[in-house]
């Protein structure tokens, strides 16, 4: 039986365990039906060229696991950024640890979906949010809608701010052989709210897992969303991650991805801009090794006039690793004064790397300011040079070129111990020891 | 303490350096003259141990050791530094962190301990007044939109914390101004020693006016012409260049 066929036949037993006369039943019975129609994206699909799903569909994925598993603090203290108070929604291979976790009512909502999508009291929130802006039939993302379940459901009401970040982990401890995780995550910020969210997915083992993973954000007039991504660095961990962000009058949301590993990763990062002098930030490093893939396939869909995007990716390539950026902006005929910015540098330090690099632009309107740039290069041999003839040597040099190539990209991480975090993790992720905290 | 025999040197099968002769010993000033195109930042980049330079014949050689099969951090480590004409800009790594890394990394290749912290503060903030920066200029990227003047004050700054034993001078005057180069020039002046040597490479005589240079030679097509004492400057400087290589024809 092939992963499609499972999932179908599995969505019956996951019908047992649900409220079939909740109106979000009928969303999902929906999705399963579309997603039976389309069946997994195929490498004949334009948005899939470079990345193909047909080794993960091999695997028998476990789709429920059997039973909740549980971490001690001291063994994952360090995946969390545990050196300032967070607030923290955490799954263990999928299954919520109210031990781990600290949600909040107070004011704000930090919580579970499963108690959004059950619970009379936000029954109008889902009514009005809940697979709104996510793609109704992007095979992958009907695929996480038809299991809709869990997650992380944030609440923040008008002109609030959570009292500290908020951290949403995803655990894979290996208890599972094989295990397939769709965690679901909804995310409300309301006229003058401001949030921010970093989110993790950590494999404690190197035993298969996939995660297909949808998101669905948005932000009022004036919001402010500051959303963080750090993905998988275990090898044989796989991750599909569909996140869809509405945007509407004046709100500012930047979403950072940072991709330091994985098997394969792919992210339909998708952006509407239903609203004027709306901000939209892109940002990404990806450094990576072995045999591993990251495609990221941005949209930025400008509707209405006066609005910004900027988009930022810088990769590093090497071994036998591979890379996709597609970035595609649309902006429409009424979307005038349009000023779209999109960036792709990558560096290669292998003869064996790849990168492909797409932007796509489709214009509409005629008094807009669209501008994209993509590099693929080496390190600078004069830059390395002058390095080494100040004694620091070749490959402490090249990692220090590298740090600085991906280092713009970080300066608009807000957090300041998420920034060092993330600078540790570039450091170690290219195996060097400068002597300073970068 | 530097010995350079009829070094013949190329970049992509192009002969650049054929065949120079040159000995530095400690406590000299060496000035090495030259127009544009007669080789004088190739041998500063020779020395130094750019990769892409190949010595095709002749050697240089370092207190007794030939440098050839050296890679430039060895270079380094054993006391040749050179200031760059174009020094490189490296977002997001300060000034400072970069000057640990570098003396951290020396000392490691000498089977040092890492310098204590307080220490290293000391000789930056000693260092920096030498050259008259600001402490908030440490701080930032190096050389990351610096202007001209402040990566030549930067080099220098750098040649000052890494104390080398021979220090190449590659077109430091270039783009400074008068104050920019008198600060740069009494830098170089204060940490010349009987110890160590310099050598200056540039286009003009004027830096030669505030580092008086024991030296002077003029390069010519890959060969030094003519050498001579801080009076050969000053003619150069009347005449131009065009009588040497009427000369060196001859």
């Amino acid at each position: 039986m092939d992963l499609k066929e499972k999932l179908i036949s599995s969505f019956m037993a996951f019908e047992n365990d649900v409220d079939l006369d909740h109106p979000v039943h009928d969303i999902r019975s929906m999705a399963i039906k579309n997603f039976e129609m389309k069946g997994f994206p195929s490498k004949k699909e334009e948005a899939w060229k470079y990345t193909s799903l047909n080794s993960l569909q091999k695997i028998d994925f476990t789709i429920f696991p059997k039973e909740a598993n549980a971490l001690e603090y001291r063994d994952v203290k360090k995946y969390f950024l545990h050196e300032i108070d967070t607030y923290k929604i955490v799954f263990i291979d999928g299954i919520y640890s109210s031990y781990l976790s600290e949600t909040t009512h107070d004011g704000v909502d930090i919580c579970l979906m499963s108690s959004a999508l059950t619970k009379p009291m936000y029954k109008a929130i889902i009514d009005v949010y809940f697979n709104k802006i996510a793609s109704q039939d992007e095979s992958l993302t009907t695929l996480n809608t038809a299991f809709s379940r869990e997650g992380a459901y944030i609440y923040i009401p008008k002109n609030k701010m959570p009292k500290k970040p908020i951290e949403i982990l995803h655990f894979a401890t290996g208890n599972e052989a094989t295990l397939l995780l769709q965690p679901r995550n909804l995310i409300i910020a309301e006229e003058n709210a401001e949030l921010q969210v970093i989110e993790r997915h950590q494999s404690l083992t190197s035993n298969e897992v996939l995660t297909n993973s949808v998101t669905e954000i948005f932000a009022a007039k004036n919001a402010i969303v500051d959303y963080y991504k750090v993905q998988n660095n275990v090898g044989t961990a796989s991750l599909i991650d569909n996140t869809y962000i509405d945007q509407k009058d004046k709100s500012v949301v930047k979403v950072h991805t940072f991709s330091f590993g994985g098997n394969l990763t792919r992210n339909n990062l998708n952006f509407y801009q239903n609203g004027e002098h709306i901000e939209s930030t892109l940002k990404g490093v990806t450094i990576l090794g072995e045999k591993q893939h990251v495609d990221h396939c941005t949209l930025v869909h400008h509707k209405q006039p006066n609005c910004e995007s900027h988009q930022d990716y810088k990769g590093i390539y090497g071994e036998n690793a591979t890379g996709v950026f597609n970035g595609k902006i649309i902006v429409d005929k009424i979307a005038q004064k349009t000023d779209a910015f999109q960036q792709n540098n990558n560096i290669l330090i292998s003869d064996k790397a790849t990168i492909n690099s797409k932007p796509q632009l489709e214009i509409f309107a005629d008094d807009v300011k669209c501008s994209h740039g993509c590099t693929i290069g080496q390190l600078d041999e004069n830059a390395l040079f002058y390095l080494r003839s100040r004694g620091i040597p070749k490959k402490e040099a090249q990692a220090l070129l590298m740090y600085a190539f991906a280092n713009n990209v970080l300066e608009s991480v807000r957090i300041p111990e998420l920034k060092t975090r993330i600078n540790k993790l570039i450091a170690n992720k290219l195996g060097v020891n400068l002597g300073f905290n970068l | 303490m530097l010995k350079i025999k009829n070094l013949h040197a190329s970049v992509d099968d192009k002969v650049i350096l054929k065949g120079i002769n040159l000995e530095v010993n400690a406590g000299e000033v060496h000035a090495i003259m030259g127009p544009n195109g007669s080789g004088k930042s190739t041998l500063a980049a020779v020395i130094a141990g750019k990769e892409e330079f190949h010595i095709t014949e002749g050697s240089v050689e370092l207190e007794g050791e030939d440098l050839e099969d050296s890679a430039p951090e060895d270079r380094a480590h054993k006391g040749i530094f050179m200031s760059f004409q174009y020094p490189v800009e490296i977002p997001g790594v300060s000034v400072t962190n970069f000057m640990k890394t570098a003396i951290n990394e020396t000392r490691k290749a000498h089977g040092l301990e890492d310098m204590p912290a307080n220490e290293m503060l000391k000789l930056i903030r000693e260092k920096s007044e030498l050259l008259e920066i600001d402490r908030k200029f440490l701080s930032r990227s190096l050389n990351e939109g610096f202007s001209g003047g402040e990566k030549k004050r930067n080099e220098i700054f750098q040649m000052a914390m890494l104390e080398p034993k021979l220090a190449i001078l590659d077109e430091t005057d270039s783009g400074l101004d008068i104050d920019a180069l008198r600060i740069v020039a009494n830098g170089v002046n204060k940490l010349k020693s009987k110890k160590n040597a310099v050598i200056l490479i540039t286009h003009y005589q004027r830096l030669l006016e505030y580092i008086v240079p024991d030296f002077v030679h003029v390069l010519h097509d890959g060969k030094i012409v003519k050498s001579g004492g801080k009076e050969l400057a000053f003619e150069l400087e009347e005449k131009g260049y065009d009588w040497l290589k009427n000369e060196a024809v001859l």
